[in-house]
Parts: structure tokens; sequence; C-alpha cells
């Protein structure tokens, strides 16, 4: 998008614009935690409704996939955020490398996320599909919980591997040294991985004692 | 009920009577707060419109104590008002020891009692007047919510968790009982009558009204029930399996297998046979299976006066087997 | 108009840029636009289609209700209409209203920027919401919906039999345009201001849409996922709230308030910023206690997130949560007593003008402070517990969404008309229409008060015959009603093709967006403006200067 570089309509100043589209971006990121963070009110609803049963449920995850993907998650960030840093420090091929490396990375969440989801199908956990069968009610709801709330994050990965694609291809982008788009893109993806972060002891990690 | 234009509900309790004065009261404080500023806008518009010669000078901008002042008076005036109401409301809560209890169950588009003398009917309910009584609601479908505009009190009734609400009726009558939470298709004819009734007339009623003639409480319908769906299998006091005892359950602390504990009310004893894994006690396996798609919900509370009725005078007395 | 406010107005000298309603005829020139005043001008209109919808449905209830026995309509057709009144009514007209209309056409000309600070945003976000709009017209024709507005589970999930899944899409959808605006404004308000705009000379009506603009980019995604919680539910039966599983039956309430509270905030913050434009134009006179009453939509904003349990007093909540629910309930009336006393005082020693806006602004005074008792009446536990769920509640909420906000909207309108459109309506059919709405407001929903605390549930189709004479003054008052909404509509239009050229300020009132030309040029200033003064400094502040005005 190299027209954003352009002063465009109601602005005067290059400057102000920056600042808009960043203020811009913080403000969606803050909806996008509400988003979430109404999922979360109904994770620790149904945990307090069902202590021994909510722990009991997340023992069936697979934890060490969670956990990989935690740690690629966060690397992916990392890389994001190398990737804002060797922009502005006026270097825009290693940034491309960075952004590359975060998208790999992200795609990789995705895939291991994919193989998660196949063997709860293998294993009949998948509410709703055939076979699915459940030791009780509440573990049951909370299939239904993870789908939901995992699934949403997915949707949320894939948008922002889209955005870090654009600025990856963009060579305006990784030239901008005020980082506008590569800045936007990570802090999107930043967010993302705050949420899995969020999400990962909310689902895996209440078995683990 | 009459069927005129009237100004003023009945009033069928002492609640009912100090819900008014209470509204009542608030009104006054309204008209306290607000006649002021409606005849200032007239008396200021009247006054100060174009044209007309007035004194225009030294209006101020903004004065802080007249700011402060209108807000703390008006809180103020409101927080003695909520106090009041609070406590009202925290009443209602609070069923007297003493009530009688009726089970209801509200399903599309209907109400069922069961009293605990074992008669039942549908959407009419007759108590007897001047005696606390506790309704145990439950609902086996959507939310329902139970309004009975001349005792001016309302509860909903949830799937899956009981609700209560207590009364005490001091007028005989019949008022209506009217469902207030939208429940779907036929929500506005989801009604009933609330008939109260002398005591000597409610007796005669319920002897007339036993379940199917025979004299048969709801504990002791639950006590047949506990034998036949298998519940004595288990804690039958002659049964193999390692299950608690449940004879002075109700009412007392139960610890859990997780380190918690609480108090064996209603909700735990519903629950315990509904969701048995929700709270699995202390030194037991959880190996007792649900009955949620075995029993309906008049059964669940008759099987829920029974354990109250083991428990009852002894709350708390239950003797944990030694062999843990 | 009155002369003297023509008087005192600036001529319209400068004619220099051309005006945003000439520059371009096409379609395209409209549809692709990416000015906010045209983008305003397709909001009005839509706004103004889709309260014709809830307005027709409106008119079935009133009909239906005539008779005990609710013979228009089935128990099921009923349902379908309130549920579909409420919702079209909520989210496609009033909730946009005055933000997406108004708002979005004075925001950018009150602090002297060119637009807003992302035009393109502003136009995905019009298509955004008539995609919306055009979901939940489809359901209206497809058959409707039967939860309410309100979707409360399980009904909503399991038991409703109408097009649950669609609607709460469309409201899923719209949600969007709503953030989308609402992150829009914020960031204009911060970074569009004209040199010298400061926060201290911010108009009351930037502070309110401030206010909003944080609900809507806070508690919107709220109401977001929990809708996208009951579709997974509905459609594909992963659900958590389902009781059956044991999930919680009031999980939904809690959430579904959780937005729904602070959004009555977002239906009535922007009247309140409407109000005090009105009032100081009117009286030509500064706003009594400015910051106070800028503070108070902040603080109502913000305590507006904490009270939402006190729509469940009875839903079987802990005893502890209602009384504290109760407690904030009470002191976010506070700031709202503040704004009251506050446009009060404004009026003492005033040059009073009494057109039009005035008596919608006095109407809304009115008719708010009644809503806002009588929600502070449903605030209280003990009385809340008797009329929950009962016409009470109704009443309650007309008086503030309609006799308030609606009201506003009309006058906001009126007064902003003449810089819209460029042209003068006539006068005393507007007084006329503010009156009849007047009246006909308090016939309609007066009675309601009294049926609620008398026993009568909402929500019924079929009434105890008891309530008979009651709802029938209620309909004839809503016969009256529309009247008076129908009243503007042609005196405006005719406006629009007969009326006078209106001047650049007819009103003589301060404020950036009356320094342009009526209607303003393109690109709104052709310089740069530069304050130098606070908003509303009137003449009459200047006591040595009024002699020789
Ligand atoms: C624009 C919309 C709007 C606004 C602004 C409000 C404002 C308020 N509302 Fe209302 N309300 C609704 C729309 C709105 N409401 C809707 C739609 C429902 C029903 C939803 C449904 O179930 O479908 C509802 C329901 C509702 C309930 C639940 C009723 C029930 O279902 O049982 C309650 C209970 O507390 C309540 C309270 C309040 C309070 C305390 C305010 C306060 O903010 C009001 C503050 C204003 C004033 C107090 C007036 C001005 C003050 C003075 C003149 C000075 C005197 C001041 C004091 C004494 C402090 N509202
Ligand atoms: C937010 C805005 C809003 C607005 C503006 C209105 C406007 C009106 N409402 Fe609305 N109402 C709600 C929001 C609103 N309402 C909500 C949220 C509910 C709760 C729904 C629920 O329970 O889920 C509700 C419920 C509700 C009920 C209760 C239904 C019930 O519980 O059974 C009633 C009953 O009288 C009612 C009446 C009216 C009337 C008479 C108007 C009038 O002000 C309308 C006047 C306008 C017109 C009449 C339009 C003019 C139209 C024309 C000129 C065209 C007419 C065309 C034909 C007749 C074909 N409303
Ligand atoms: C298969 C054996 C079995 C059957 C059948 C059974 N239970 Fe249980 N029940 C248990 C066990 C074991 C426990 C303790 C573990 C737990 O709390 O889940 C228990 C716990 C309870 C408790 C909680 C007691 C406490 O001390 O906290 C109640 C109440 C109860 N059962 C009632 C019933 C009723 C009523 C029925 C019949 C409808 C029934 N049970 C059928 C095995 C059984
Ligand atoms: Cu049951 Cu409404
Ligand atoms: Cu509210």
């Amino acid at each position: 998008m190299p027209e954003q570089r352009a002063l465009h309509e109601p602005f005067h100043h290059p400057a102000r614009q920056r600042q808009a589209d960043r203020l811009g971006m913080i403000l969606f990121l803050a909806s996008e935690a509400m988003l979430f963070g109404g999922l979360f009110a109904a994770a620790m609803a149904l945990r307090l409704l069902y202590p021994a049963d909510y722990v009991a449920a997340s023992g069936h995850l697979k934890l060490w996939l969670g956990t990989a993907n935690t740690a690629i998650l966060l690397t992916s960030s990392l890389m994001a955020a190398v990737a804002v840093e060797t922009a502005r420090g006026g270097r825009p091929r290693l940034s491309g490398y960075a952004l590359v490396a975060a998208i790999l990375l992200g795609l990789l969440f995705l895939g291991i996320k994919g193989y998660e989801y196949g063997s709860e199908y293998r294993e009949g956990l998948i509410p709703g599909l055939h076979g699915a069968h459940f030791e009780g009610r509440v573990q049951h709801l909370f299939m239904n919980f993870y789908f939901v709330s995992t699934g949403l994050h997915a949707l949320h990965v894939i948008g922002g591997i889209a955005l870090l694609t654009i600025a990856a291809f963009s060579r305006a982008a990784r030239q901008d040294r005020t980082v506008l788009l590569i800045g936007n893109a990570a802090l999107y993806w930043h967010l993302v991985d705050i949420i899995w972060v969020f999400l990962y002891p909310t689902l895996y990690l209440p078995d683990v004692s | 009920m009459s069927h005129g234009f009237f100004l003023w509900p009945v009033q069928a309790s002492h609640h009912a009577k100090e819900v008014d004065l209470l509204i009542g009261g608030f009104g006054v404080m309204v008209w306290l707060l607000t006649l002021p500023v409606f005849i200032l806008i007239a008396v200021f518009v009247f006054r100060y419109r174009t044209g007309r010669d007035a004194n225009r000078d030294h209006a101020s901008g903004s004065n802080v104590w007249l700011e402060v002042s209108w807000s703390i008076i008006p809180f103020l005036l409101t927080l003695g008002f909520f106090v009041w109401a609070t406590a009202l409301y925290f009443d209602l809560r609070r069923p007297p020891a003493g009530a009688m209890t009726i089970n209801l169950v509200a399903r599309q588009w209907m109400w069922k009692y069961q009293h605990g003398e074992g008669a039942r009917e549908i959407n009419d309910l007759h108590v007897p007047v001047n005696r606390p009584v506790k309704l145990v609601m439950i609902s086996q479908d959507v939310i329902h919510s139970v309004f009975v505009p001349a005792l001016r009190i309302k509860q909903d009734v949830l799937p899956g968790r009981y609700t209560t609400m207590w009364f005490t009726a001091d007028r005989l009558g019949i008022y209506p009982l009217r469902c207030a939470e939208f429940c779907g298709t036929d929500h506005s004819v989801m009604g009933g009558r609330l008939i109260v009734m002398a005591p000597q007339d409610y007796a005669g009623w319920l002897a007339r009204n036993r379940d199917g003639g025979e004299s048969e409480t709801l504990a002791a319908a639950g006590a047949r029930l506990f034998r036949s769906v298998g519940c004595s299998g288990c804690h039958g006091a002659a049964s193999t399996v390692h299950a608690p005892p449940l004879d002075g359950l109700y009412g007392g602390p139960v610890g859990l297998s997780d380190g918690r504990a609480l108090i064996a009310d209603d909700q735990y004893l519903h629950d315990s046979i509904m969701l048995p894994n929700k709270d699995v006690a202390a030194g037991y396996r959880p190996i007792m299976p649900t009955y949620a798609n075995v029993l309906a919900s008049e059964q669940v509370n008759a099987l829920v006066a029974y354990l109250k009725d083991i428990g009852a005078g002894k709350p708390g007395t239950r003797q944990e087997d030694g062999n843990e | 108009m009155s002369d003297a406010a023509l008087d005192m107005g600036k001529p319209a000298e400068e004619v220099e840029d051309i005006s945003y309603l000439r520059a371009g005829h096409s379609l395209r020139s409209w549809f692709l636009t990416t000015d906010h005043k045209r983008i305003a001008i397709l909001y009005l209109v839509s706004i103004v289609f889709f309260f014709l919808i809830g307005g027709a449905a409106a008119a079935m209830i009133r009909l239906d209700l005539l008779t005990p026995a609710g013979d228009l309509m089935t128990n099921e057709g009923y349902n379908r209409a309130f549920s579909l009144h409420g919702i079209i009514m909520v989210w496609f007209f009033l909730i946009p209203s005055i933000p997406n209309t108004i708002g979005n056409f004075i925001i950018p000309l009150m602090i002297g920027a060119r637009d807003l600070a992302f035009p393109r945003l502003n136009l995905l976000s019009w298509y955004i919401y008539i995609v919306a709009g055009f979901i939940a017209l489809a359901v209206v024709l497809g058959g409707g919906v039967d939860t309410g507005w309100t979707f409360y589970t399980p009904l909503s999930t399991m038991y409703a039999n109408g097009m649950v899944a669609a609607t709460v899409i469309a409201v899923f959808i719209s949600g969007f345009s709503t953030i989308l605006t609402g992150i829009n404004f914020i960031v204009t308000i911060h970074k569009l201001r004209a040199p010298g705009m400061t926060w201290s000379r911010l108009p009351l009506f930037i502070w309110s849409h401030y206010a909003v603009s944080i609900i809507f980019v806070l508690a919107t995604p709220v109401l977001a996922i929990t809708l996208l919680l009951v579709a997974a539910e509905r459609l594909f039966g992963i659900g958590v709230f389902d009781p059956a599983l044991g999930g919680d039956p009031l999980l939904f309430q809690h959430l579904f308030w959780f937005y729904s509270h602070p959004a009555v905030y977002i239906m009535v913050l922007p009247a309140m910023g409407v109000i005090s434009e009105l009032i100081t134009s009117a009286a030509h006179k500064r706003i009594f206690g400015y910051w106070f009453v800028a503070i108070a939509s902040i603080a109502i904003a913000v305590i507006g997130f904490l009270v939402w349990g006190h729509h469940m007093f009875v839903s079987g909540q802990s005893l502890y949560a209602s009384a504290v629910f109760s407690f904030l309930s009470v002191a976010v009336a506070v700031p709202s007593a503040i704004k009251v006393y506050n446009w009060t005082a404004t009026l003492y020693k005033g040059d009073i003008m009494i057109d039009a806006p005035l008596l919608f602004a006095l109407g809304f005074i009115g008719l708010f402070v009644a809503g806002g008792l009588t929600g502070l009446m449903l605030a209280m536990l003990a009385i809340d517990v008797h009329v929950h769920d009962t016409y009470f509640v109704v009443a309650h909420f007309h008086y503030i969404m309609v006799g308030g906000t609606v009201t506003a909207f009309f006058g906001a309108l009126h007064y902003w008309w003449p810089k819209i459109t460029g042209r003068l309506y006539n006068e005393t059919l507007a007084r006329i229409a503010a009156i009849v709405i007047l009246v006909g407001f308090n016939v309609t929903f007066f009675p309601q008060f009294m049926l609620g605390y008398e026993g009568m549930p909402r929500r019924y189709h079929v009434y105890p015959p008891e309530f008979q004479l009651l709802q029938v003054i209620s309909s004839a008052g809503a016969a009256l009603l529309a009247v008076g909404y129908a009243m503007p509509a042609f005196y405006l239009l005719w406006s629009l093709k007969k009326g006078p050229r209106a001047p650049a300020n007819p009103w003589g009132a301060t404020g950036l967006e009356w320094t342009t030309s009526s209607p303003p040029p393109k690109h709104n200033f052709t310089q740069q403006p530069v304050v130098v003064r606070g908003p509303y400094d009137y003449p009459l502040e200047h006591p040595a200067s009024r002699a020789n005005a």
C-alpha cells in the first residue's frame, strides 16, 4: 500500500497522519482485546461453575502441542519485532527476511493447530461431528468452548499472516523508516500472540499441577 | 379480580404495602428534585426570551459549590432509598425457617406445582393465608418468571438451577399469577391464579387433591423412587458400593474431593443427582452415574424432598463411614 | 426563524468553494464519496428508512394491543413484530442515528478539520451498515425472529423457531460499522483539531461524541463475541450456554448486558451533546459549568460499564451483586443530574430565542428527566422486583430513547438543517410539530407506567381485559405521535425545493461550523481556521460589546 505514505485527504502533515494511523490501529486492537475478553469471561464462568470437571476436560488436550505452539508464536512475534527494528534502522532486506520468518512460523502454528484438530477428530472430541463422545456433559461444554475460542483465534492468525504478507511483499513498506505499515502489522501480530498467551493457560494448563 | 379500570393494584401481603410505600416515597422525592427544574426552565424561558427587557448582567459561567450541591444532595437522598429498597430486597431473599415448601416446575407454557403433602396442580396455586410459603422453582426448558402483582414479587425460573421465592399472603382471595420472562410463542397466556385460602379450607383442598387419591407425600414418593431408580443400590445401608450415606446430609457441610467445602442445600442435592461429577464428595470416587436423561424435574424434586426428609431435624449429623 | 437571529448571522459572503452538494451529481459521486458530509446524508436517508420500518412494526404492535385478545396478529406474529421493532430501532436506527448523521456531518466542521481522519473507512462503515441492514430486512421478509431484542438463551439457541442466526449475524456485522465509526471519531478528535482548538475549547457535542466513541470501541466487541457464541450454538450446536450440558443460564445475560447497558448510553450521550449546543445557541449564552458537563459525559461512559447487573435483579444472580449494581446505578445517575441542572442554569439570564430547536431541547429535558428518574426507580431493588419485565420498563426506556434521543435527533435535524441543506424550513410548522410530538408522546407512554405498576407484563400479545382502557389510550397517543413525526417529513422536504436560502449562520450561533457557508464547501474550510476563543463565546458574555450589537 504505497499510497499510504502519501499525504491523504484531511491531513496537512505526514507526521500527524502517521500518528493518526497508529492511534487508529491501537484503538482497533483495544476492541479486539475486548472481543476476546468476552471469551475469557465465559471461560472463567465455566471454571468457577465446574472446577473439577473443567480441569479434567482440559487434561484431554495435547499439552505438548499447545506448548510448542506457544513457543512458535512467541518466536514469530519476536521476528515481527525484529522486522520493525531493522526496517527502522534502514535495512529493508533483513526486515524482509524477518517478516518471512514470522510468516512461516505463523503457518507452522496453523499446521500444528490443524494436526491437533485432526487428532481430536480421531478421538471423537469434536462436538457435532459423528463419532463424538464425551466423558461428561461438562467435557462436551469445554470442547465447545475450546473450538470456538481456538477457531476464532486461528482466524485472527490467518488475518495476521495476510497482513504480514502484504508488508513483506511491499518494498515501499520495508524501506519506510517510519515503519508505518510494518509497525502496524507487527502490532496486530503481537496482539494475536498475546491472546494466545492467555488462551494457552486457560485451555491447556488447568490440568497441570 | 375486578375487570374494571383501576388505579392501584391490590395489596395481598405486608411486603406489597411496603413496596407501595417505598415507591410513593420515591415519587415524592422525584417531584422535589424535578419540579424546581421544570418551574425554573419555564420562568427563565419566559423572563429572558429575546426582545424582552430583563437584567442580563453578571450571569456567571460556573459555580463549583452549586455544582457540588446539586450532585451530592440528590445522590444522598437517593442513597436513603437505596438502603430502604435493598433491605426490603434482602428480606425477600431470606425465607423464614418455618416456611412451607412448594415445588414449582415451569415449562413452555405451564406451571406445575408439587405440594409437600403430595398434592399436585397445574397453573393454579393454592396456599394458606398468613403462612410463609417458599417456592423452590426450576424450569424444564427456557427461562420463565413467576410474577404475582398483588404480592409485588417476581422471580425468574431457570433451567438446571433452583431459584426460590417466598411470601406470606395476608388477604384471602384469588390473584393473577403471570409469566414475566419472554419464553416463546405462548408467553402471554402462560398464566395462572394464586388462590389464598383459609387454613382449614387449604387443609380440605389438600386432602381432596392428594396424588391420585393415594395419601402419599412428596417425600414418600421420593422414597419410593429412591428404591425404584436404583439409588438405594449404592447408597442403601446394605450396599457394597462405596457411596456416602445420605441420612443427615441435608443442611450440613460437605467436604469435597478437591478440598472445597459447601453446605448441602437443595441445589447441591439437585446437582449431585443431575451432574454428579460437579462436586465430588471427599473420600469417594466419581462413579455415580448422571440421572440427567433419566429423571424428570418433578421426580428430582421428589428425591430431593426425600433426602431433605431424612436429613431434616438433624442437619449435618451424618456419620461418615469409617472405612476410608 | 426569528429576524433577530438573521441579523446576528454573518452575511454569507465569500462563496469561494463549490458547495459539497454540487460537487458532482452522478450516483457514483454519492456512493463512492469519501466526503464525510455526503456520507452523513447517505446515513440520514438509510436511518430514516429503518425508522419507518421500525415504526411500522410499532404501529402494528399498538393496533394489535387495542383488544385484549390481540385480534390483529397471531401470538407468533406479535412476538416477531416486537422483536423486529426492538432490533431495528436499537441497532439500525437509534445507535447510528445522531453519531452517524449529525456527528458525521458536524464533527469535522466543529473542530476545523477537512474531513474525518479515515474518510475511506467512513464510507466502508456505511457499506457495512447497509449490508447488515439488508440482512435484517431479509429476516423481516423471510419470516422474522421471535426472541425479543435481548436474545436470551436458551430460548434463542434451542427453542425459538425464527431466523435467529441470520438476525444475530446482521447485528454482528453492524457492530463492525459501529466500531469503525468509533475509531474514526476518536482519532479525528485527537489528531485533527484546528490550531488553537484546545481540549478546553471543544464544543460539548464533541465531548459527548468522544465519550460515545469510547463505548463504541470497547463495548461493541463484547456484543460481537456474545452473538458469535449464540450463532455457533444455533448453527453448529457448539454451545457454551446450553443448560442441557450444564452451561450457565445467566452467562449470556451477563455478557449481553455488559454491552447493552453501555449501549443505552451510546443512545443518549450524543443526544446530550446536541442539547448542550441547542440550549447555548438558543440562550445565546455560554454553557453553565462547561467542565462539569464535559466530564459528566466521560463519567457516564466509564461508570456505565459497571452497572449491567441492574437488568438481572430477579434473574437469580447473587444478592450482594444485586446490591452493588443497584448502588452503582444510583452513582451513574449523578452525572446525568449534573447535566440537567447545568442546562437549566444556562438559561438563566440568557437571551432566549424560542424556536423549534429550543422546543425540542426542552422536550428532551422533560422527557429525559422522567425517563431517567423512573430508571432510578428501577434501580431500587425492591421496586424492580415488582416492575421488572412489565410495561413500567417499556415506558422507562421509551421515555429516554424516544422522548429523549429521538426528540433530540429531531432538534438536531432542525438546528443544523440550514447548514446541511442550505435551506430554511417553515418555523411555525416546526414549532407545531414539536408540540404535537411532545403531547403525543406523553399520551402514548405515560399510561404504560400505570399499566406496568398494575402488573401488565411486557411482550404480551393477549392481556387481561382490565388493562384495555389504558392500552387504548396508549394506542391513540401513538397515532398522534405518528402524525407529529410525519410533519417534519413534509415541511423539511418541502424546504429543499421551496425554502428560502439559508445564510451561513441563521441562529447567530458560535462554533466553527457556522463560519462556513451553508451548505459548506466540499473541503469545509477554504483556509485552515485558527481558534482563539472558547466555545459559546456569545456577545452576552461581553456586556460592553452587546450595547453596540
Ligand atoms: C437511552 C437509553 C437509556 C438510558 C439513558 C437509561 C438510563 C438509565 N436506566 Fe435504563 N433502560 C433502557 C434504556 C436506558 N436507560 C432500556 C432499553 C431498558 C430495558 C432493556 C430491556 O429489558 O429490554 C432499561 C432498563 C433499565 C433497568 C432494568 C429494568 C428491568 O428490566 O427490570 C434499570 C434498573 O436499574 C434501568 C436504570 C436506569 C438508570 C438508573 C438510568 C440512568 O442513567 C438515568 C439517569 C438520569 C436521571 C436520574 C435523570 C436526570 C436527573 C435529575 C433530574 C436529577 C435528580 C437526580 C437524582 C435523584 C440522582 N434501566
Ligand atoms: C430504540 C428506539 C425505539 C423507538 C424509536 C421506539 C418507538 C416506539 N415504540 Fe418501541 N421498543 C423499543 C425501542 C424503540 N421503540 C425496544 C428496544 C422495545 C423492546 C422490544 C423487546 O421487547 O424485545 C420496544 C417495545 C415496544 C413496545 C412493547 C411491546 C411489548 O413488550 O409487547 C411497545 C408497545 O407499545 C412499543 C411502542 C412504540 C411506539 C408506539 C413507538 C413510537 O415512538 C413510534 C412512532 C413512530 C412511528 C409510528 C413511525 C411513523 C411511521 C409511519 C408514518 C409509517 C407507518 C407505516 C405503516 C403503518 C405501514 N415499543
Ligand atoms: C453407582 C452407584 C450410585 C448410584 C446408583 C447412586 N449414587 Fe449417589 N453417589 C455415589 C457415590 C460413589 C457418591 C460420592 C461421590 C460423589 O459425590 O459423586 C454419591 C454421592 C451422592 C450424593 C452427594 C452425597 C454427599 O455426601 O455429598 C447424593 C445427594 C447422592 N449421591 C444421591 C443419589 C441419588 C438420589 C441417587 C438415585 C437417583 C443416587 N445417588 C444414585 C454412588 C451412587
Ligand atoms: Cu413462561 Cu413467559
Ligand atoms: Cu441498564
